[in-house]
């Protein structure tokens, strides 16, 4: 007995070393506050922080063009803008295949209305283009009809193309039964004589099964697949193909020679002049990467030159701007609520418990009170048929006719947020001038002081962490609000959050909402962190 | 004790002092009357006259032993006129007046304003207490002024946002329920409410069942990476609301959950979360880990001790977090304008869009019951965090 506690280890009850015994608990505490904490962890990583991350993710993505437009952007990047010249007819071929696919798909004006955001009239510029571009591959599809009417006929191209057993499983295919629709199959091969044909009425007849929900067999194709099929046959030799339909593909092939040919560059340039200047295929090629800092450049008042990131015309800054007057009168705010502040802190802290907590109430009911009631309250009182001006006027210190300017304005946010916000600089005041013992101040005078110089180099340093906890708080809340300056801000008292909210709900420009959204949680995080080193988290307080 | 008396004790001032004083706030009142009767000038000399008048009537003639008679004369007095000049609205004014400056004249006269201060103050500091008490005091109409506002203009018969002339005239027709009736037959209104108490229950109590917990579960003494935990479950407090409703717009209709009722609720627990977080751990700082040992020690296994010994200990807390909670899901209105659709339209959006859109008044009603609603709520965690405070043996704030 005595030989086990001397030499070996001390030992638990189980018969386990103790050291190892005490880390097990340890470890078995951990893993027990963890999984207490797992659950909130994770929803809050769910409902919270993965949106976050998602709005950061949107400020810089940018697959919409590459994705639209595969080839163009592919064909584009031989291209160098600094010369001057138009791109290649193989761009302009690669726009006719892109622009037309995006435009069955409904997706071109989308595109449009992204480029829009960096060159002005492109939106327009697309939308046209997707009406029009059916006008080059008409003139080969007219031409093919008029040779043989079957290529105007679905099932004869369906035939040419596809898989044979395809055909069948298709027509054998009940629409109302439970299989699954047969895969689309291009028949073995074709691919070897006709690439771009093939390519083209592959992208068809899928977007006709799955978009559609039509039969490619039913439906004849797009004069997209007639544009291709005319170049594949005066480049390809197809007198070898003995596939089904030989004889009308012979057929076309010997005619092609004599077909009336449109350039792509020039049925672009018909549907709008606009293709001609090389600043819109420049557009392109400088947002055709998947990533761009693009958005983050127009919410700093920048856009992407040949050159480099440049500044914007001085008549188009505006976040720049939007950003100054947010901080501007975040700060009157947080000044304003400084000053009102301190005097009621003070008053409180050094008012008996009793008559303390009544008043407090007073600060207290404000910041229970829903943010709209106040907002309507402040609407109430400003306007210019309002409380104010009423009392005013009856008062006699307005005339009637010169009522004052009080709402939609700077003033008004001004007024109606150190209301809102007044609350948040009161309590963390107060609870800092509550632990100032009032000895000191009386010391102080006392040993001569005057009362300015009691106060001044007494009292108010011992009140700064306070000032500074409350002045944090106030900034942070100030510079993110969206309703009161909405509701009674017009349009020069909103704030940077009001835009944001715009480029969401009206412009739909989503990307720059996401960077004007991610420079202001920079600042707020910044912010946050003075505030944790100031104050620290921990100390914060509801409610008094 | 007898020495402390006589220093405070009130004796009457010179009337040298009383008069021009008492004279001074007349003629300040007298401004406002003469300016909206046309002649400032007037207003202010004759005002000035009649209130160094009564001064010198109460200090000289009638004393301390009429002091009642007095200020009943007084108020009488100021009633009578304020009524021939005004009418009803009138003759409240007047009779507030007249409340005022009876007390005013002995306040003064009788120098009681010192009797509340200490006996050594200059009278430049006497002067500057009650300056600042006077600042004080306009600071506190500043923070409560709007909401009182509101409540009577709710009551308005009229389809104004302000006090109409019969309002003011006390005339019993000018004042209805009218804008209560609507809201409570609205079928947009009602719906908003319905909405409203859908969400912000379900809200919560997801947010106090998992903030409980994780609570908890911070609180114990060996939590790896806390800080960075914290940090993250207070999050949704700091961010600025329009960037989380942005981000949750955006993700959420990825998702599938924008428009949806779940996506709301989702959305409001995860605002509601960090206050739960904030208020239960507060409440167990204070909390003797020892009670659980002595329950665990007693042969409770960790559910029962949790259920019997803990959960009542810290329910102050719970509940004051959950109210929390619930009041951030009942007033939150940019995230549900995002995520929500017009079928999750709750009280705050149809307020939102009223007060953009200035359709009614109706929206003063639902202001008032809201105030109602938030009274009643802070009694409650008023109440709550005494009871703690009492329960964790600290004395009541």
């Amino acid at each position: 007995m005595s030989d086990t506690t001397d030499t070996g280890p001390v030992l638990a009850a189980d018969g386990t070393p103790l050291k190892k015994s005490l880390s097990r608990a340890l470890r078995m505490q951990k893993v027990r506050a963890l999984m207490l904490i797992a659950p909130l962890l994770i929803f809050v990583l769910v409902t919270f922080i993965a949106p976050i991350v998602d709005m950061l993710f949107r400020s810089v993505e940018n697959q919409i063009v590459s994705e639209t437009l595969p080839r163009t952007t592919a064909a584009l990047e031989e291209w160098d803008p600094d010369t001057g010249e138009l791109p290649s007819d193989e761009v302009f071929e690669a726009a006719y295949y892109d622009i037309f696919i995006a435009a069955e798909r409904k997706l071109h004006t989308r595109l449009g209305t992204r480029l829009n955001y960096e060159q002005t009239g492109v939106s327009s510029l697309f939308r046209k283009s997707g009406r029009g571009l059916d006008d080059i591959g008409e003139v080969y599809q007219d031409q093919f009809e008029d040779l043989n009417e079957n290529w105007d006929e679905a099932r004869p191209w369906a035939e040419l193309m596809s898989d044979p057993d395809w055909i069948a499983a298709r027509e054998a295919w009940d629409e109302d039964g439970a299989a699954p629709m047969p895969t689309y199959r291009l028949q073995s091969g074709i691919s070897d004589v006709l690439p771009r044909t093939a390519e083209a009425y592959r992208i068809f007849a899928e977007f006709t099964q799955r978009e559609d929900e039509d039969s490619p067999l039913e439906e004849e194709p797009w004069s997209m697949v007639h544009t291709a099929l005319f170049q594949d046959l005066t480049e390809q030799d197809v007198s070898g193909y003995t596939g089904p339909q030989a004889a009308m593909l012979q057929g076309a092939a010997g005619a092609v020679g004599e077909f009336e040919t449109i350039s792509f560059r020039d049925g672009f340039v018909e549907i709008d002049e606009d293709w001609l200047d090389p600043e819109v295929w420049q557009t392109i090629q400088t947002y055709s990467p998947n990533y761009t800092t693009g958005y983050f450049l127009n919410a700093v008042d920048m856009q992407k030159t040949p050159d480099g990131p440049a500044l914007r015309d001085e008549d188009e800054r505006i976040y720049g701007l939007l950003f100054q007057r947010t901080m501007f009168m975040s700060l009157v705010i947080t000044f304003s609520c400084i000053l009102l502040a301190y005097p009621v802190a003070y008053l409180l802290s050094t008012l008996p418990m009793r008559k303390a907590n009544l008043l407090m109430i007073l600060v207290l009911l404000p910041f229970w009170t829903s943010l709209l009631v106040r907002t309507s309250a402040w609407k109430v009182m400003l306007q210019q048929q309002g409380v104010i001006n009423d009392v005013l006027v009856w008062l006699g210190l307005v005339a009637d006719e010169s009522r004052l300017v009080m709402i939609n304005n700077q003033f008004g946010t001004i007024v109606a947020m150190t209301h809102i916000l007044l609350p948040f600089m009161i309590l963390p005041m107060y609870s800092v001038m509550s632990t100032i013992p009032p000895s000191y101040v009386r010391a102080a005078k006392s040993l001569g002081a005057s009362n300015w110089t009691a106060f001044w180099r007494v009292y108010f340093p011992q009140s700064v962490p306070g000032i500074g906890a409350g002045s944090i708080l106030v900034f942070i809340l100030a510079i993110g609000y969206y309703i009161t300056p909405e509701i009674v801000g017009g349009t020069t008292g909103t704030f940077i959050s009001n835009r944001i909210a715009y480029h969401i709900s009206s412009s739909l420009n989503w990307g720059l909402a996401a960077a004007l959204g991610t420079l202001l949680l920079v600042v707020v995080l910044g912010l946050y962190w003075a505030y944790d080193r100031i104050v620290g988290i921990d100390n914060v307080k509801l409610g008094g | 004790m007898s020495d402390e008396v006589a220093l405070n004790d009130p004796k009457t001032l010179p009337l040298s002092f009383t008069l021009p004083v008492v004279g001074a706030a007349g003629g300040f009142f007298g401004l406002f009357v003469g300016t909206a009767q046309g002649s400032t000038l007037l207003g202010i000399v004759v005002a000035a006259a009649v209130c160094a008048g009564l001064a010198y009537l109460a200090m000289v003639v009638m004393g301390v032993p009429q002091e009642r008679t007095f200020k009943w004369g007084v108020r009488a007095l100021f009633a009578v006129l304020g009524f021939l000049v005004g009418a009803l609205p009138g003759l409240v004014v007047g009779l507030l007046f007249g409340w005022f400056i009876g007390w005013f004249i002995y306040w003064i006269g009788r120098a009681r304003y010192r009797m509340t201060l200490p006996p050594y103050l200059t009278s430049g500091q006497v002067l500057w207490e009650y300056t600042f008490r006077v600042l004080c005091g306009a600071i506190f109409v500043f923070l409560i002024t709007p909401i009182l506002v509101v409540m009577p203009l709710s009551f308005n018969a009229e389809n104004f946002f302000t006090f109409t002339p019969g309002m003011l005239a006390f005339d019993p027709e000018a004042y209805s329920l009218k804008h209560y009736r609507d809201f409570f037959t609205s079928s947009e209104w009602q719906q908003a409410l319905r909405n409203s108490l859908l969400i912000a229950p379900v809200a919560t109590l997801l947010a106090v069942s998992f903030g409980t917990l994780a609570a908890i579960g911070l609180s114990s003494e060996h939590v790896p990476f806390r800080q960075a935990i914290m940090a993250i479950l207070i999050s949704p407090m700091i961010v600025p609301l329009i960037i989380s409703a942005a981000g949750m717009y955006f993700f959420y209709s990825r998702i599938g959950l924008q428009g949806t009722y779940l996506g709301v609720v989702l959305a409001h627990a995860a605002l509601g979360i960090p206050f739960v977080i904030i208020t239960v751990t507060a409440t167990l700082v204070g909390f003797d880990r020892s009670l659980t040992r002595a329950s665990a020690n007693l042969g409770a296994n960790p559910v029962r001790t949790f259920f019997k010994v803990q959960m009542p200990l810290i329910l102050p807390g719970v509940i004051s977090g959950g109210l929390f909670a619930f009041i951030t899901s009942f007033d939150e209105v940019v995230v549900v304008l995002f995520v929500g659709s017009a079928n999750q339209q709750t009280l705050p959006w149809q307020m939102f869009t009223g007060l953009r859109e200035q359709i009614s008044p109706t929206i003063l009603a639902v202001a008032t019951i809201l105030v109602a609603i938030s009274i009643m709520l802070l009694t409650t965690v008023e109440i709550l965090r005494r009871r703690s405070e009492k329960l964790r043996g600290m004395s009541p704030g």
